[in-house]
């Protein structure tokens, strides 16, 4: 079947196979791989998009669902060559390690930020939940947040 | 090497640094195995066995190769190859017998992923199913079924490795010190408890993943999701016989590791079916469910301590003994181990020791190395026994820690004397307990307490781990200069999201004089390309790497003196240098770039000299030893890093439910090359060790099926799982032999997060928790007085990962 959407404001017409995820046509048909698949039961967030204004796992959407839609990926954040305040802030705040679980990470904390601009700690930790990261322990990701809302400061490392 | 530097002294070690990563990872242009796609690639899959022990009658690959896309079929008849480190055990498929559940039979590639799935489900397989060994307990009755009736015939590093044919004990790791029954004689008092934890998985967010292409000429190309490139590609050879010049193994970005994807993984398996479809590329991807039962995970462990202490708290005996479950598999277990028997009483000083650690086969997903390399699960056992030791000698666990901790002078279980430089776990422990006001409730702690009416407790816990490996390690970094006269470093330790290589980079720009900017760490590893590294494990790699690193700075400024002294005409004596240009001491302004010198010096007349600078710097580790067989004496250690946590929690003791407040960790890392990342490893690690500690472990109905293999019935850690306070700090006593007085931390920030808490809760409720991971059922049963049941072989699971409810006023 064919389909016609709107992927980081460049418009897609494409066939897919009836029974592809969104997933898998945004990493294989159009060859954005910065979204990226850590389960495939829309367990893990790591292949969360912004669908339509709403953070989506698009492992749990099919791409005939997605037809029309106007599609947000991670290549879609930064402006040319300069990062987002989101992403300027992630790196800062040192809230990157493997970096698998960060473009998902990144797509959350969008779609929380537009519509709550200064998000207290538990409105973020409850936005990100559904976002699994194994390295980071999830500190310097809320720090990052509150570091750019300007609710907090970036943590330090003590010295005994 | 330069421990002895003043912070003050220090450009650019010490301070925090950007990564160098995160440009392309937060922009989804880092490339990962899992996003690569070769030309004329084939999608593998495999077929799994559903039965924990069974004898394969019969494979009939018929059906499934007439389908369409098939390429290749492989079945383990076919590919007579045993893989294995330190205890060759393994064949590539299961041939003959399958020994867990969710092991590979069979394994097809197609065209497309679909058609590989079709076609592996097409695969028939008979079976006769044989009682399989669950419990690594039952393993050792006599009349156990055994796992590996051939254990006799296989390979194994003879040096550190005493596997028992006719048994199902892969390993026997000993350690005698001092006279032990003396010492139980001349003790006040004697506790003896066990203490138990599930297996778990490490739960990297990308799956095990490779693409093989073993090209015409037996030329093999491996890109791969791995940790250690140069032992994929020793292994590998060994394997199949080739020689090490025909294997090139690329590890690009990593989803992490944990310590899965130390040693060898599904690269063979798709080799195979490469070299069977003529030489086409195949990929393999792990499903979720398949990294829980396919691949490796984190063995079980049973742990039995009996402690002599004296009428003044001291220990003076102690008999240890480890029984752990390596499952199907002991590759990795072995050493797990190993390294725990010779580290097992934690950071004590223990005058009269025993410990007998086994690792055991049983019929299910096989062990292998994990953040902590054993240490995570037996100080679960040995911090909580201290704080039980302690309560039956009515003593302060805090004191008791204390009176017994390893100080300078003091000897480890291997005979080492510890020094004055070698850490300080007393500081540690000191500060962890400042930090969550050990011994009292404040006044808010008080009110919050009297509101909600659940009881809080603080606990604290101590940790040391020394690097798990070969007294010999060695790696090497090669440092190139480029025309600009920036430098790039190529080494192959992996930087899968640790952060080693922002480390290394500090390191080189701090020694080399240039800003970091100018410096940049290939990310991509290539045994074609990068001098050898032994493995990215252990936490090694920021000391062996980093002075190696130091050593390679120094042979590009000496090459690159040797030209300017040429081109100035000077004795190189009389140089220094900045992030420019060499130049005369006594004349700044005469001097020479590096840039001009950078691929060889052309002089104004056209002649050349010097010639691209390159420095090389080789490191080993020095002065350890094997172990003694029979008791353990020797010097393992390239250094030990200390720490320890502190917690509060509240506990509701109606319902076991449980809250934790505050974490803060403490650790003696020599010195924080860089504090920001140092932190994050700190925390990640926490949290990752709260995981184990609150929810995560392996469950199987009574056959041995894994019953929860996925997110939805063994979930990890989530940002809502975070204690409400998190703090970290360090110690800083350098080490003498590590760069800039830096020693590894990797791992040490998951261990003893586990018996932290379960001392906290002990103290504000007095359940007295042995088995991990601590449900809320757990708490609750312990509350209760009922014994633990055996969740872990079961028909009926219970228990999930879930995060407490805010602790409510009381109604």
């Amino acid at each position: 079947m064919k389909i016609t959407l709107t992927v980081n404001g460049d418009r897609y017409e494409r066939e897919c196979a009836e029974h592809h995820t969104l997933l898998r046509f945004i990493r294989e048909t159009l060859g954005l791989t910065g979204t990226k698949e850590g389960c495939g039961m829309g367990e893990c967030g790591a292949c969360t998009v912004i669908m339509n204004g709403r953070a989506v796992n698009s492992c749990m959407v099919l791409a005939a669902e997605a037809d029309g839609a106007v599609i947000q990926t991670i290549e879609g954040e930064a402006k040319g060559p300069t990062l987002s305040d989101i992403q300027a802030s992630f790196e800062r705040n040192h809230a990157v390690q493997c970096g698998f679980c960060t473009p998902g990470m990144v797509m959350s904390v969008k779609e929380l930020l537009a519509s709550d601009p200064h998000p207290s700690v538990d409105a973020i930790k409850e936005a990100v939940e559904g976002n699994f990261c194994r390295c980071t322990g999830y500190t310097q990701i809320v720090e990052a947040v509150t570091e750019l809302t300007g609710t907090g400061a970036k943590g330090g490392l003590d010295h005994v | 090497m330069f421990d002895d530097k003043r912070p003050e002294e220090l450009a650019y070690v010490g301070r925090s640094s950007d990564r160098p990563d995160t440009m392309e990872k937060l922009t989804g242009e880092a490339t990962y195995v899992s996003d690569m796609r070769l030309p004329g690639m084939l999608h593998a899959q495999v077929k799994k066995s559903p039965h924990a022990r069974a004898r394969i009658v019969r494979i009939d690959t018929g059906k499934a190769a007439a389908m369409p896309g098939v390429r290749a079929i492989i079945t383990g008849d076919e590919v007579d190859v045993h893989i294995g480190l330190y205890i060759v055990d393994k064949y590539v498929l299961a041939k003959g017998e399958v020994r867990h559940y969710g092991e590979a039979v069979a394994a097809v590639a197609a065209d497309s992923l679909e058609e590989a799935r079709a076609a592996a489900d097409a695969i028939e397989v008979e079976y006769e199913v044989l009682p399989p060994v669950l419990h690594h307990m039952d393993a050792l009755k006599p009349d156990a079924p055994l796992v590996h009736p051939d254990l006799g015939s296989y390979g194994y590093v003879a040096a550190a490795f005493t596997p028992m044919p006719g048994t199902n004990i892969a390993n026997h790791t000993k350690l005698r010190k001092g006279d032990v029954d003396k010492g139980f004689a001349e003790a006040a008092y004697i506790v003896e408890r066990e203490y138990d934890c599930p297996s778990v998985q490490h739960v990297p967010m990308e799956t095990h993943v490779a693409i093989v292409q073993w090209g015409k000429g037996d030329r093999v190309s491996i890109w791969t999701s791995a940790q250690s490139p140069f032992t994929v590609r020793n292994l590998f050879c060994h394997a199949f016989g080739l020689a090490h010049a025909q294997v090139r193994v690329q590890i690009p970005y990593v989803g992490g590791g944990f310590g899965g994807k130390a040693g060898i993984g599904v690269e063979p398996l798709c080799a195979v079916l490469s070299r069977k479809a003529g030489g086409r590329p195949v990929k393999f991807q792990a499903t979720r469910e398949e990294e829980f039962s396919l691949l490796p995970c984190r063995s079980a462990l049973t742990y039995r301590i009996k402690t002599g202490v004296s009428a003044e708290g001291k220990i003076v005996a102690q008999q240890m003994t480890m029984y752990w479950d390596s499952g199907a598999y002991a590759d990795y277990a072995v050493n797990v181990t190993r390294a725990s028997g010779y580290s097992a009483s934690g950071p004590y000083e223990i005058p009269n020791a025993w410990v007998d650690a086994y690792t055991i086969y049983t019929n299910k997903p096989y062990g292998t190395a994990y953040r902590g390399f054993g240490h995570v699960e037996f100080h679960w056992a040995v911090e909580r026994h201290m704080e039980l030791v302690a309560q039956a000698i009515g003593m302060d666990p805090l004191l008791f820690r204390l009176k017994n901790a390893l100080r300078p002078g003091s000897k480890t279980l291997t005979g080492e004397t510890i020094q004055k430089n070698t850490g300080n776990v007393v500081a540690c422990i000191e500060d962890a307990a400042r930090r969550i006001h050990y011994g009292d409730l404040t006044p808010e702690e008080k009110e919050r307490q009297k509101q909600t009416g659940w009881k809080i407790g603080k606990g604290v816990a101590a940790l040391h781990k020394a690097p798990a490996m070969p007294p010999f390690t060695a790696t090497a970094v090669i440092l190139k200069m480029n025309e600009d006269g920036s430098v790039l470093v190529n080494l192959a330790l992996t930087d899968y999201g640790q952060g080693t290589y922002t480390s290394i980079r500090q390191i080189v720009a701090e020694r080399l004089g240039f800003p970091p900017k100018k410096i940049r760490v290939a990310f991509e590893n290539d045994t074609d390309r990068d001098p050898y590294d032994w493995q990215t494990v252990a936490s090694k790699g920021l000391v062996l790497s980093g002075n190696a690193a130091i050593l390679a700075a120094e042979d590009l400024l000496k090459n690159a003196y040797d030209v300017a002294a040429q081109a100035l005409h000077a004795n190189p004596r009389d140089l220094a240098h900045d992030g420019e240009r060499v130049f005369l001491r006594h004349h700044p302004d005469k001097g020479v770039s590096f840039s001009s010198m950078a691929v060889g010096l052309a002089l104004p007349n056209g002649n050349g000299i010097g010639g691209p600078l390159i420095g090389v710097g080789r490191y080993i580790a020095q002065g350890l030893s094997n172990l003694n067989k029979e008791t353990g004496e020797g010097t393992p250690a390239l250094d030990w890093t200390f720490g320890a946590h502190g917690m509060i929690v509240e506990v509701n003791e109606e319902s076991g439910e449980y809250r934790v407040l505050k974490v803060a960790s403490v650790y003696d890392v020599g010195r924080a090359i860089n504090p920001d990342m140092v932190r994050g490893q700190a925390i990640g690690g926490m949290m990752q060790g709260l995981g184990t500690a609150t929810c995560e472990g392996y469950i199987y109905d009574k056959d041995g099926r894994l019953l929860n293999p996925s997110f939805t019935d063994n979930k990890i850690p989530t940002a809502k799982d975070l204690p409400l306070e998190v703090e970290c700090a360090v110690v800083e006593t350098p080490q003498i032999d590590g760069p800039y007085g830096a020693r590894g931390v990797g791992e040490h920030s998951m261990i003893s997060v586990a018996p932290a808490l379960g001392n906290a809760i002990q103290k504000a409720t007095g359940a007295e928790l042995t088995h991990m991971p601590m449900r809320f059922e757990d708490v609750w049963r312990a509350l209760e007085n009922r014994e633990p049941i055996d969740n872990w072989i079961t028909k009926s699971p219970v228990g999930s990962c879930r995060s407490a409810p805010e602790a409510r006023p009381k109604e």
